[in-house]
């Protein structure tokens, strides 16, 4: 197969893939190197990247991070259980948008600004985004493709990603699954001994005492602690 | 906003694709401008704001008369075009459906707000009416107005007459809202030749309208604040002097212009691609869009009846610019005759790049200030490409 899209580092400033040629996969069918081929096959080559790559690690940004829509819940679900199939697999998540300044904590979270950081401090040679608006999961691709050599999966809600090696389009909480067992097969094939294991707490987070906890505690955060649409609190503080 | 409330319509929710492709429809004898307003009427739009210059063209005086009567939920007249343009920009981070029109000055006036509506990724639709800029002051057709919009990463589609109006205003919609496109789209038409004269349009019923604007399919998040991701980022992200700033800002330009790329797929879907080719194997072509595209089509009638090898090619999308349709459709041709309605060119400049041997093409002929283009200019050029001699009477 001839990538048009491979790990970078591809240099000062890259080409963006659509401008190389790359279109998006149609409906049923996944990108892989920038190509369009079958969802399993692109699955196939991001379990093995995840299985044979060091400090394999997802990043899920706010559209998994919070229970906001029907499904969500059973997505971040889903995505727990891939992860506790990945062997030493960590999660660092993409909680908003906005660059942090004046230094990124890269142990705690990721961000669309400058994730190069994040890779790069914590050596990530292969990495999911999932749940990340595609806006900002496309600059965080191209980013990382120009600056890193880590391997990018893309597990998108909507059309995919041109710029990640594999792009998985259309995904749900079934979608996640299936690739879940790929993962474990292509483990098994392998030979890679493993327990499922949950990936360690963000080491940057203090541990909450959620009986204690209040919105103030949320700081700067605080205003993403909002109802759903259409549920009404009635009991405040 | 009217203090009257408007009355609740109920209308008949459909697929672009239907509406454009399958409704039954009527035809109608209306002007440009309404042919914009009747396309509006049906898009299921949230949010219209308007600065409405007489005499730009009716369109958004309309509008206001069809939100006065149901079809749309908001409506007002901001102060002048630079607020218009930027309470757009507003309007969209509610994640809502939004249109507004403008024309030469106005469109200048709203320039500094409009070019930033691909980068914060606001979906709207955008009329363009065209006419002179000044100065000196005049308020006739000229297109060089759209020149300053080409480079700012909106889609543009540029309309021959009353119908294409109507079909590329609603398509625009759908084109803008798609999650992979999500930047503004700008409907082009001349002011006057288009807007003010009326012609033939097929419409659908008017109790149809597209499904309403999904603010959760989009690639950034809405400001809706009852829904958790909301948080939209607080600071610019790229003010800061240090390289990781620049690098965000030039991955962000590529994005606006990857999006552009992306929306060529649904010029096909819904308008049959960015350009059309009638005689495809002749060895002259008249290459223009807009109402030019009318002259040329004629001119292309004036050809057949003489016998002679001439083709027509109507582009219809300004950007994304069709590189590929044009190097292919003109592969064989002897010559490319552009006509334009303003002086500097800008369609013959972009055939010019888009074709390996831009030799080919004859930059006009070119009216502009108002004046309006005779077929016989076009013939004029057509026989000399042929190597014929041409009388030229006006």
């Amino acid at each position: 197969m001839l990538k048009k899209v491979t790990e970078g580092p591809a240099g000062y400033m890259p080409q963006s893939a659509p401008s190389m040629g790359v279109e998006l996969s149609p409906e049923g069918e996944a990108l892989l190197y920038g190509n369009i081929v079958s969802e399993e096959e692109a699955m196939r080559d991001a379990a093995i990247a995840l299985l044979t790559r060091d400090n394999p690690t997802i990043f899920p940004g706010p559209q998994v991070l919070w229970d906001w829509k029907d499904d969500v819940a059973a997505k971040a679900a889903a995505l727990l259980e891939l992860a506790s199939e990945i062997p030493n697999c960590k999660i660092i998540p993409m909680p908003d948008y906005r660059p942090k300044y004046p230094k990124i904590d890269v142990k705690a979270e990721i961000n669309p600004n400058h994730p190069n950081l994040t890779i790069l401090d914590n050596r990530i040679k292969a990495c999911i985004f999932v749940g990340v608006h595609c806006h900002y999961a496309n600059l965080s691709l191209r980013m990382i493709r120009a600056g890193t050599d880590c391997y990018t999966t893309a597990l998108c809600a909507y059309m995919g990603h041109e710029e990640a090696m594999a792009s998985i389009r259309d995904v749900h909480a079934s979608t996640v699954l299936r690739f879940k067992e790929i993962v474990i097969e292509e483990r098994n094939r392998l030979g890679i001994e493993w327990t499922p294991t949950l990936p360690p707490e963000n080491p940057s987070l203090q541990k909450e005492d959620y009986s204690t906890l209040a919105p103030a505690d949320y700081g700067e955060y605080r205003s993403l602690i909002m109802t759903k649409k259409g549920e009404h609190v009635t009991e405040v503080e | 906003m009217s203090p009257n409330t408007p009355p609740k319509l109920v209308k008949t929710l459909a697929d672009i694709n239907y509406m454009l492709k399958e409704a039954p429809r009527e035809k109608h004898f209306i002007t440009g401008a309404q042919a914009m307003a009747e396309a509006v009427k049906r898009a299921n739009v949230d949010m219209a704001i308007a600065y409405p210059i007489t005499p730009q063209s009716e369109v958004m005086h309309l509008v206001g008369d069809i939100y006065a009567q149901g079809h749309i939920k908001e409506y007002y007249r901001a102060e002048e075009e630079l607020g218009t343009m930027s309470a757009i920009a507003g309007a969209a981070r509610a994640g809502v459906r939004l249109f507004t029109a403008t024309s030469g000055p106005g469109l200048l006036r709203g320039l500094e707000a409009i070019v930033s509506w691909p980068g914060h990724r606001v979906p709207a639709v955008l009329g363009i009416l065209t006419r002179v800029v000044n100065a000196p002051l005049s308020i006739q057709p000229d297109n060089i107005e759209m020149a300053y919009m080409m480079h700012c990463g909106a889609v543009m589609l540029h309309a021959e007459n009353q119908q294409d109006t109507f079909d590329y205003t609603l398509a625009a919609f759908a084109i803008a809202e798609k999650v992979d496109v999500y930047i503004p789209v700008a409907v082009a038409t001349e002011g006057f030749f288009v807007t003010h004269a009326k012609g033939y349009v097929n419409m659908m019923a008017d109790d149809i309208a597209l499904h309403p604007f999904d603010a959760i399919a989009a690639p950034v998040p809405a400001m809706d604040n009852e829904t958790p991701p909301a948080r939209i980022q607080r600071d610019a992200p790229v003010q800061k002097s240090n390289f990781m700033s620049y690098l965000i800002h030039a991955v962000w330009q590529q994005e606006i212009w990857d999006s552009n790329s992306r929306a060529m797929k649904y010029i096909y879907e819904y308008l049959g691609g960015p350009i059309e080719v009638q005689n495809p194997e002749a060895d002259v072509f008249v290459v223009a869009s807009g109402c030019a595209a009318a002259q040329a089509r004629e001119a292309h009638r004036y050809a057949q009846d003489e016998g002679l090898s001439v083709g027509l090619i109507k582009v219809r999308a300004i950007r994304p610019f069709p590189v590929d349709e044009i190097r292919e459709a003109a592969k064989n041709a002897k010559a490319l005759i552009v006509p334009e309605h303003n002086i500097i060119g800008w369609l013959s400049k972009e055939v010019k790049a888009a074709i390996p041997n831009g030799g080919i093409v004859v930059p006009g002929p070119r009216v502009f200030g108002g004046m309006t283009l005779p077929v016989e200019l076009i013939m004029k050029e057509v026989y000399t490409a042929l190597g014929l001699e041409y009388e030229l009477k006006l």
